[in-house]
């Protein structure tokens, strides 16, 4: 990833993006990785 | 995923280790990829933990120091594509979900206007769609992109290229059409041409 020469006509996208990267992430998640940790899956 | 097989060294505790906190980081960029690829957040988390299972039965194939960014989005790539393939998604379309996803944010003062961009993308055909989440939103370069979609880093600059234009006018004259919002035969243009994207790039190949 090179951030720095990210240009201006993404800023609404990464917007987007980062919307949902910043979203707590959903217990279904903790739970689906915790049981990949026990080497269930 | 279908890819020649080749030697792969034994994994140590450490490595699975690793392996486990780095696709564990790469969660919140997944489920991002995701909701700009299919637009519903259900969908695009099932999507991601479908990915995420995959990703895991494949460790042995990931190559420790190598983005595990690119790596596990051309696998969720690739089950988006065989899912669409399958008529998943098709008959389960949402359209009041749809609707309220593509006018969330109305209301709220937004500069840019996100809920226009989220809505003007949705509209966009799939491989372009992919193409400037990956490069716009996600920060991918090109030959990045090229990797994980398994195309040439030409063809993903013109992809780029034609979204950019197509995007900033609808959002520039303010005419975005509602393709993706309930309207029976724009939906199924948009599954044709998804159709289109997996038939003839189904062979995204490993990243670097």
């Amino acid at each position: 990833m090179d951030r720095k020469r990210r240009p201006d006509w993404t800023s609404g996208l990464k917007q987007l993006y980062d919307q949902v990267v910043e979203e707590p992430l959903p217990d279904a998640f903790k739970d689906l990785l915790s049981k990949l940790d026990d080497g269930k899956q | 995923m279908s890819r020649p097989e080749r030697e792969l060294p034994e994994r140590s505790a450490d490595d699975k280790r690793a392996f486990k906190r780095e696709l564990t980081e790469v969660v919140p960029h997944l489920r991002a990829f995701a909701r700009g690829l299919c637009g519903r957040p259900d969908m695009a988390d099932d999507l991601v933990q479908e990915a995420l299972l995959k990703a895991w039965a494949a460790q042995d194939r990931f190559e420790p120091g190598t983005s595990m960014r690119a790596w596990t989005f051309v696998i969720l790539r690739n089950a988006y594509l065989t899912d669409m393939r399958r008529n998943r998604f098709r008959g389960e379309y949402d359209e009041t979900a749809a609707e309220r996803i593509l006018t969330a944010p109305a209301g709220q003062e937004e500069p840019i206007h996100l809920s226009d961009m989220h809505r003007a993308l949705l509209t966009l055909p799939p491989e372009r769609r992919e193409a400037l989440l990956l490069v716009g939103a996600g920060g991918f370069s090109y030959e990045e992109a090229a990797n994980i979609c398994g195309c040439a880093v030409g063809t993903i600059k013109s992809r780029v290229g034609r979204a950019r234009a197509a995007l900033t006018s609808m959002i520039e004259d303010g005419d975005i059409p509602d393709r993706a919002i309930g309207d029976p035969a724009a939906h199924r243009a948009i599954l044709e041409e998804l159709d289109e994207v997996a038939a003839g790039r189904g062979l995204a190949v490993p990243t670097k």
